[in-house]
């Protein structure tokens, strides 16, 4: 294998990693336009969104039922989540919110360690096909995949945002809460949506990434504090910024294990992120804040 | 003296001294050592939130930094122990005054994120600058502490040790909140800009509050690093730094026996799941127990935010008082 060759490798596990950080990304930015809050416990939702169809595949369940019911449980627990702790603490300062989203986030990571153990679990890839040469690198089809979904993802938040009403409404209360609540939309529901929202989105990333790496019950806190960097690579106001900040991210890290080791790519990541924050705190595409 | 009422002080002082005459059982000593190196580390971190206003989620890294360089200086550079412990505070020290800086211009999530990331990159080069550190399998081979020929090889000694500098933390701290700096790191947390109206040079003092956090902490570190002989990475993970977040704020904020009361109650919540935990659940794995503390830490963040300590809605209201006000820009 080439420089070329080596260099397409690390672009392209960087894209198909960085896809995942690009949709966690998104969840986190929606969620925090809409309630003021960033979801700590993001990546818990990415672990239980890929062991429970784990289960449920082994339960008998069809693959494709087994992955839709796992997104709609992450889902559930998103909402049940806001109901039972965001929702009753939201007059409390932003410190103690965090705290809340945090200490969720250890309770869920407890209750995989219990319900699945500390062995490692895998999906099956979605397509079965041989691993494809281009220009030196080799690639798995699942990557392709993985691309694939995220952008279609992406298309469909699009299409959500700009075309429905009730994406319309999630919009004007990102941009303006007060007068959104002016208007007559319930930023209570909203908050309620955008919990339940970030389990699905979170969830869809674990199990689109799971046949490539491996499912574990600890996998979600990394893969949630990178959406996080790749949020405010991009702009915490910024839902493009979310995709390009997830994709870039990526594409770092891959470059950073690559060539320096990849126990470090961890810390390349955290150094982005608190480069970033020091330097452009509304991220690397966003001038101006369109957020309240 | 302003830890609190005289007579109390030497009740506790006298109890504390007489715990290990009575108690001999070592692990009950190693839970009251672990108690008392916890306690200096929430201490500082009391500091920095409950007085100062200021997050940090990155507080494991400032504990592992002081281990490190108390284990590094001692078994590479046989640097006397007693030496290498008063050294031990310098790097973290150094670093939080480096990097404090920048990042105390960071406020709310952002300075938690940031704090954060600070303690994941440490914890990683903690595993991955093995020669410094011997990566994941740790150092070995440090010395106990000690002076000359006295050495402090036991439980019983250490436990002395460390609970006389938890003393001198308390008193110093006490002291220190009820200075001109303290009231100033009380008027921060108010309102920074207020506060910066009256003439107080907030930078200043936010990265002074840091700077002693970290130096606790770092102390601690080097307490521990020769209390176990053996320094690995583990211990300084994102789980203790929010272990560390979690005792500063359950005792509660701006008190000076909170910290201490926080440290106490989780350690030996641990101790006692770890205990409880398998006589009910026998399957449930060593790690079992985080369950509960996330549990505890959102039962105690929606019912008593302001900490065990204090009344409702005290003295840490105005801990309150940063609620995001969303949209509040577009109605002014």
């Amino acid at each position: 294998m080439g420089v070329d060759g080596q260099f397409i490798q690390y672009l392209f596990s960087g894209l198909t990693v960085g896809s995942i950080y690009a949709l966690i990304a998104l969840a986190l930015v929606v969620t925090f336009n809409i309630t003021g809050i960033f979801n700590l416990a993001i990546g818990e939702f990415v672990t239980i969104g890929v062991l429970t169809a784990v289960s449920l595949r082994e339960a008998g369940c069809p693959d494709i039922m087994a992955y839709a019911l796992a997104v709609i449980i992450a889902g559930v627990i998103g909402a049940a989540m806001e109901r039972s702790t965001v929702h009753r603490a939201r007059n409390a300062s932003v410190l103690t919110l965090i705290i809340i989203t945090i200490g969720v986030a250890i309770a869920l990571r407890g209750a995989a360690l219990l319900i699945w153990g500390t062995h490692p679990y895998t999906l099956h890839p979605f397509i079965k096909a041989a691993p494809i040469s281009v220009g030196g690198a080799t690639i798995v089809p699942q990557s392709l995949l993985v691309l694939c979904l995220a952008m279609v993802a992406v298309g469909i938040l699009f299409a959500f945002f700009d075309l429905t009403y009730a994406g319309k409404a999630v919009r004007a209360a990102m941009v303006n809460p007060t007068a959104a609540r002016l208007v007559g939309i319930n930023p209570e529901r909203l908050s309620l949506l955008a919990f339940s929202f970030s389990g699905v989105i979170a969830a869809l990333a674990g199990i689109f990434i799971a046949p490539i790496t491996t499912a574990t019950y600890d996998m979600g806190f990394m893969l949630g504090l990178k959406g996080f960097v790749a949020a405010i690579l991009g702009g915490v106001t910024n839902v493009n910024g979310a995709i390009v900040g997830g994709l870039l991210l990526g594409i770092i890290e891959a470059f950073a294990a690559g060539t320096l080791s990849s126990g470090l790519k961890d810390a390349v990541a955290m150094a982005v992120m608190i480069l970033v924050l020091l330097t452009r705190p509304t991220g690397i595409l966003g001038s101006t804040r369109n957020g309240g | 003296m302003a830890i609190g009422k005289p007579w109390l002080c030497l009740a506790a002082a006298g109890l504390l001294f007489s715990v290990p005459l009575i108690v001999t059982n070592t692990y009950i000593l190693g839970i009251l050592i672990v108690v008392g190196l916890y306690a200096i580390i929430s201490e500082g971190l009391g500091l920095l939130m409950g007085f100062a206003g200021q997050v940090s989620f990155g507080q494991a890294a400032f504990y592992g930094l002081g281990a490190y360089t108390a284990a590094v200086l001692a078994t590479r550079y046989h640097c006397p122990p007693f030496l290498c412990v008063l050294m031990a505070p310098l790097l973290p020290t150094l670093v939080a005054v480096v990097i404090g800086r920048p990042i105390l211009r960071l406020r709310e999530h952002y300075l938690a994120l940031a704090t954060l990331g600070f303690g994941i990159l440490t914890f990683s080069l903690f595993n991955e600058l093995t020669g410094y550190t011997g990566g994941p399998s740790g150092l070995t081979g440090i010395p106990y502490l000690g002076i000359g020929p006295l050495v402090a090889d036991n439980d019983r000694e250490y436990y002395y040790i460390v609970w006389c500098v938890l003393a001198l933390t308390l008193t110093a701290t006490a002291n220190l909140t009820r200075s001109p700096t303290g009231r100033a790191f009380r008027a921060i947390h108010a309102s920074e800009q207020a506060a910066e109206a009256i003439g107080i040079n907030t930078a200043l003092l936010k990265l002074q509050a840091f700077g002693m956090s970290a130096f606790l902490a770092g102390l601690a570190g080097g307490l521990y690093s020769f209390w176990v002989t053996f320094v690995s990475p583990a211990p300084f993970g994102f789980t203790a730094s929010m272990e560390f977040a979690l005792m500063a704020v359950l005792g509660g904020l701006g008190t000076i026996w909170g910290p201490v009361l926080g440290a106490a109650i989780i350690v030996g919540l641990t101790e006692f799941l770890r205990f409880a935990v398998p006589l009910i659940l026998p399957a449930a794995g060593g790690e079992f127990e985080i369950v509960f503390f996330g549990v505890i830490f959102v039962l105690i963040m929606l019912l008593r935010p302001q900490g065990i300590l204090l009344p409702r809605m005290g003295r840490a209201e105005n801990f309150r008082a940063s609620k995001p006000q969303r949209g509040a820009k577009c109605s002014l």
